[in-house]
């Protein structure tokens, strides 16, 4: 073990990233408050890929994907968790020694594990996205995503942004041992106002969650509201505040669409040959924002 | 004499571009070097997962000098041209020289040293190196597999002056990311560089990396009495992602092993890429796994094999859940129901629709391989079922595999039925009715539903089982091909749908490119039929197929022509008149018994015959028959494979012989003669006469007609041996014949008659092979 030990907890094991990625520079923002499936939504990241300013943050994003759900039954899988998402624009020459550095922090003996950086080429296509980097193995198990963006909405990323996503509770269960996702400790197990298990956080909501992404929505509503938002998303680009087209109100919207979508296709309600076709018209949605903030960003530049 | 060594140093290159990497730098500069005249006494690259290395050994320290004689004006030319002679080439008057009435120049260049060269040539190299896939960093322009960190370039010691995109180049390396005790050090030549990474804990060349994981796995295994799984394509890729490869042994929950070997094999390599182990002489696997760590861990791995084994832990537990949900009851028919959502290529319809043709195939095939057609059609109609299932989802090379397991799982539960296959063949052949379909038209009847069994349908067997599992085989020219006779029959339907298929849709592989893999599936097919000794006639048996298939695609395309028509009317908000349209539709389908329809399918028949044709031509040349010998049966026509290599192996045998080789020149010389004669006008028709003398040519009538009736019962019985004998009772009295026997008599019905026995010999001959295309 290092100096740094093992974090005592799942909370404690996400203030050392916060304290060493603050350490390194970054902005340490919270979580974005609409429901995206995972960290990369964040405007954080998708927007502030683009354009030619610099730009170093990092961040919990809880991220949802509604077909993961099992009902709080399977240990490894759910329906909404976290992620920890470091974003470096331009990538500094020593990232990977950073993201090892990151590693260090939260108690991993680099000498003892055995740490693999594996061909892995990320790209989300309903935000129009690809990099070029890894999956980072520790003895084995996936810890992290890390890219290199070339693309995002369509356009190329200029300079190149650096992107470190971990999967937070996989991460925590590694370092302390867990098999079970519920059984992490979510504060101090020896805390004076007592120990708090991540299942007696979650379990409950991964429960209703799961019935109500598999049954409870109503298709026809989720339908609706994802074409009222395919609607708003141009319309609030048409529109000027300042010389400036509204792109951020028009991303929410268009999270709010791809999320809409993850729940038409937990239902069950996507066939398989229209699934493309949605895919594609979130896409085009994230396109137009992404080249409006562009746009802006090089006005201002 | 001096050494270049050139180090690339970036951040992880993928396993599966470092071998490719080092070939084409060691080509790159290969070429690069020759083209500036610089011949170097050996060169090699390396590639490892954070590093390519050139080393050129025994480069000259400059280009040699050249001079080049350099044809000037005329002499007496005007002065311009005398003077813009000397401009051009930077000579004095006095320099030239005069013959033949020009003047003449020697142009002397001394050769650039070849440092500077070396500069330029890696520059070329870093900016076009031809990466599948590369990228941008940072701010910069360069694209690089991954960022490109460090260049090391030195020349007889000297770091090479140099610098790409603001990389400049030096003499320093680094070593193992969390091994070494230093990270950075300096190399002037490969020996120290080599030196140095060994002390850094790298090992620069993937032979020794592969040695080092294969003798550590073995060691840890034979120590525990386990043996390692060896898997060369894992090991290649397991060496390009450690440059220390370290082999740690770790244990797998026991409790996993009443999964399928396969499974556990498959997610151990997709997934973790460990391999997997086993007990010397016992059946399956051993409850443990080998994975290749980057590190010399101080505990000795402890750490990393249990962390490793809980991951495996997790991977196994998915795989058996999918393998616990796809073994419930009803699976069968819920994941033949989805093939018909599952579009097997544009062209030729959804994987349903190929199931159909498959069925329809093995109950035409295995009456002619021994098996029961019925049982046939049914494994048929099942083997692509798993293609649905959550395993085969998640691993697709365990395709027919998990369908072998689940139709034994599912044993006794009645799958899928045998009774509509029949009907399913024939609509397919007659896919000339609307009913066939054509997906997303208001006019097309729903397809689901037609592979779905009745209730009460057949009980499956192991055989089915069998069948289901090795249909795919033989996958590689050293996997072995199915024996069974149902196992057969699926395999070769399957194999001649694909063919069929994708020669009907005029995709047949051109040069290097097989995207459908045509070519394995071709020599699949005939390794199959040779080895068990099975009685196709190519040509008919691709009647029947070629015909669905055809069907298909035209209906397919009538279909599109009436495309705009339903659209526009759907356009206008018309209420369809869909009798009306069905009708106006079916008019125009195609027929199968159109003649020119019926001409295209002869001619895909005859291109795909060709294609297996060529298929066993290249497998009798590899087992070393002499490739004139295969065109000389083939010329025959004949459609069987078995009998064709019947025959070859009987033609061999026979011209290693005496009366071989003699009967082959006499063959010759006939034929010759032949040719010669036909020039000068036809030659006379019918049957010879027995001629009172010559006695030779008496003899030579003799001995043909005697040999008539034999060669009739050898070929009659496909003894071609037999054959071969008769023919060689040819060989004494044709020799004779054309000793004695002069064929252009001066007698006109004396060198017809030679001429028509001349013509006799040429035919019996031909009935056995077309000599006149052995050689020698």
């Amino acid at each position: 073990m290092t100096a740094a030990g093992k974090p005592a907890s799942f909370q404690a094991l996400i203030m050392r990233l916060n304290q060493y990625w603050g350490d390194q520079g970054c902005a340490i923002l919270q979580p974005h408050d609409e429901q995206v499936g995972a960290g990369t939504l964040h405007p954080a990241t998708v927007l502030r890929a683009l354009g030619p300013k610099p730009w170093n943050a990092a961040y919990v994003q809880p991220s949802r994907r509604p077909g993961d759900g099992r009902y709080g039954e399977n240990p490894n899988r759910l329906q909404h968790y976290y992620q920890y998402q470091v974003i470096l624009k331009p990538n500094p020459a020593n990232m990977q020694d950073l993201y090892l550095g990151s590693l260090r922090a939260i108690g991993l003996d680099l000498k003892l594990h055995d740490i693999r950086f594996v061909e892995d080429d990320w790209e989300n296509p309903t935000v129009g996205a690809w990099g070029l980097g890894w999956e980072v193995w520790c003895d084995g198990m996936e810890v992290s995503q890390y890219t290199y963006f070339q693309q995002v909405g369509g356009l190329d990323v200029a300079p190149v942004a650096g992107e470190m996503t971990y999967g937070l509770e996989r991460l925590a269960m590694y370092v302390f041992g867990v098999d079970n996702v519920y059984d992490l400790p979510f504060n101090d197990p020896d805390s004076p106002l007592g120990a708090v298990s991540y299942g007696e956080v979650f379990l409950e909501n991964e429960r209703q969650h799961s019935e109500a992404n598999f049954h409870g929505y109503t298709v026809e509503t989720l339908k609706r509201h994802f074409e009222d938002m395919e609607r708003e998303v141009p319309l609030m680009l048409a529109r000027n505040y300042q010389n400036k087209a509204l792109v951020l109100p028009a991303y929410d919207m268009v999270l709010k669409a791809s999320h809409l979508f993850n729940l038409m296709n937990a239902r069950g309600a996507i066939a398989v040959a229209e699934r493309a076709s949605y895919i594609g018209r979130i896409r085009d949605l994230c396109k137009l924002c992404a080249q409006a903030w562009v746009d802006q960003q090089e006005e201002a530049a | 004499m001096p050494q270049l060594l050139l180090e690339l140093f970036s951040e992880e290159i993928p396993a599966r571009m470092q071998g490719n990497a080092a070939r084409d730098l060691e080509r790159v500069a290969r070429d690069g070097l020759s083209k500036a005249g610089l011949i170097s006494e050996g060169l090699k690259a390396f590639a490892g997962p954070r590093r390519l290395t050139l080393v050129v050994e025994g480069l000259p320290v400059a280009q040699p000098d050249t001079a080049e004689e350099m044809k000037g004006p005329r002499v007496g030319s005007p002065d311009q041209a005398l003077d813009g002679f000397l401009r051009k080439t930077g000579l004095t008057r006095e320099a030239l020289v005069e013959r033949d009435g020009l003047y003449f120049g020697v142009v002397k260049k001394t050769g650039r040293p070849t440092a500077e060269i070396i500069a330029e040539l890696v520059e070329q190299i870093v900016r076009g190196f031809a990466w599948p896939k590369s990228m941008t960093w940072g701010h910069g322009k360069l694209r690089w597999v991954r960022p490109l960190q460090r260049i090391l370039c030195v020349f007889d010691r000297e770091v090479v002056p140099l610098e790409i995109d603001g990389l400049v180049a030096g003499d320093l390396s680094e070593g193992h990311r969390f091994m070494a005790e230093t990270r950075v050090f300096r190399a002037r030549d490969f020996d120290e560089y080599h030196e140095a990474l060994a002390g850094h804990f790298v090992v620069l060349d993937v032979e020794e990396r592969k040695a080092r994981i294969l003798e550590g796995a073995k060691t840890l295994c034979f120590a525990r009495g386990l043996e390692l799984v060896e898997d060369e394509g894992l090991l290649e890729e397991v060496a390009g992602l450690a440059e220390w490869p370290t082999p740690i042994l770790g244990d797998m929950d026991p409790a996993f092993l009443d999964l399928p070997p396969e499974v556990i094999r498959t997610s151990m390599r997709t997934h973790q890429k460990y391999f997997a182990v086993r007990k010397p002489g016992q059946p399956g696997l051993a409850p443990h796994f080998l994975v290749v760590a980057n590190i010399e861990a101080p505990d000795g791995g402890k750490a990393i094999a249990a962390g490793n084994a809980k991951v495996l832990s997790a991977r196994l537990s998915d795989a058996r859940f999918f393998w616990d949900e796809d073994r419930k009851a009803g699976n069968f028919d819920r994941w033949l129901e989805k093939l018909n959502g599952v579009t097997f290529h544009a062209k030729l319809g959804t994987m349903a629709e190929r199931v159909e043709r498959i069925a329809a195939l093995a109950r035409e095939i295995a009456p002619l391989v021994g098996a029961d057609p019925d049982k046939a059609a049914l494994a048929a109609r099942l083997c692509k079922a798993d293609l649905a299932s959550e395993m085969v989802g998640e691993f697709p090379e365990l395709q027919g595999i998990m369908g072998g397991y689940y139709a034994r799982a599912s044993g006794s539960s009645p799958i899928g039925g045998g009774g509509p296959s029949e009907a399913l063949g024939r609509r397919m052949v007659e896919g000339v009715t609307p009913a066939a379909g054509h997906p997303g038209d208001p006019l097309s009847q729903p397809a689901s539903g037609r592979l779905t069994a009745p209730p009460g349908g057949e009980h499956l067997d192991a055989e089915i089982a069998d069948a289901i599992r090795d249909h795919y085989r033989p996958q590689g020219p050293g996997d072995a091909v199915p024996i069974a006779p149902l196992s057969v029959a699926v395999a070769l339907a399957d194999k001649l749908d694909t063919l069929v298929g994708f020669f009907a849709i005029d995709e047949k592989p051109t040069g290097s490119k097989d995207p459908f893999a045509l070519r394995r599936a071709a020599l699949g097919f005939v390794r199959i039929v040779l080895e068990g000794g099975f009685r196709l006639p190519m040509l008919s048996v691709a009647e029947r197929p070629v015909e669905a298939v055809w069907a298909h695609t035209a209906t397919e395309k009538t279909f599109q022509a009436y495309d705009p028509a339903i659209q526009a009317l759907h356009d206008a908000e018309l209420d369809l008149d869909a009798t009306s349209l069905t009708e106006a539709v079916a008019e125009n389908l195609p027929s199968l018994s159109d003649p020119a329809s019926d001409a295209e399918r002869r001619a895909i028949r005859s291109g795909l015959f060709a294609f297996l044709a060529d298929r066993l031509k290249v497998l009798l040349r590899d087992q070393g028959k002499r490739h004139d010998l295969v065109d000389a049966v083939f010329a025959l026509g004949d459609d069987d494979l078995v009998r064709i290599v019947a025959r070859v192996d009987a033609l061999s045998g026979f011209l290693a012989t005496e009366d071989g080789t003699n009967l082959l020149q006499g063959y010759k010389r006939a034929v010759n003669i032949l040719k010669a004669e036909e020039k000068k006008g036809a030659l006379p028709t019918g049957a010879p006469s027995r001629a009172a003398a010559p006695a030779e040519e008496g003899a030579l009538f003799d001995a043909l007609t005697a040999a008539g009736p034999k060669l009739d019962a050898a070929l009659a019985a496909e003894d071609f041996t037999g054959a071969m004998t008769a023919l060689a009772a040819l060989r004494g009295p044709v020799d004779a014949f054309f000793e004695k026997v002069l064929v252009n008599s001066d007698v006109a019905a004396e060198r017809d008659n030679r001429l028509r026995l001349l013509q006799l010999v040429r035919d019996a001959m031909g009935r056995v092979a077309d000599f006149s295309l052995v050689t020698g």
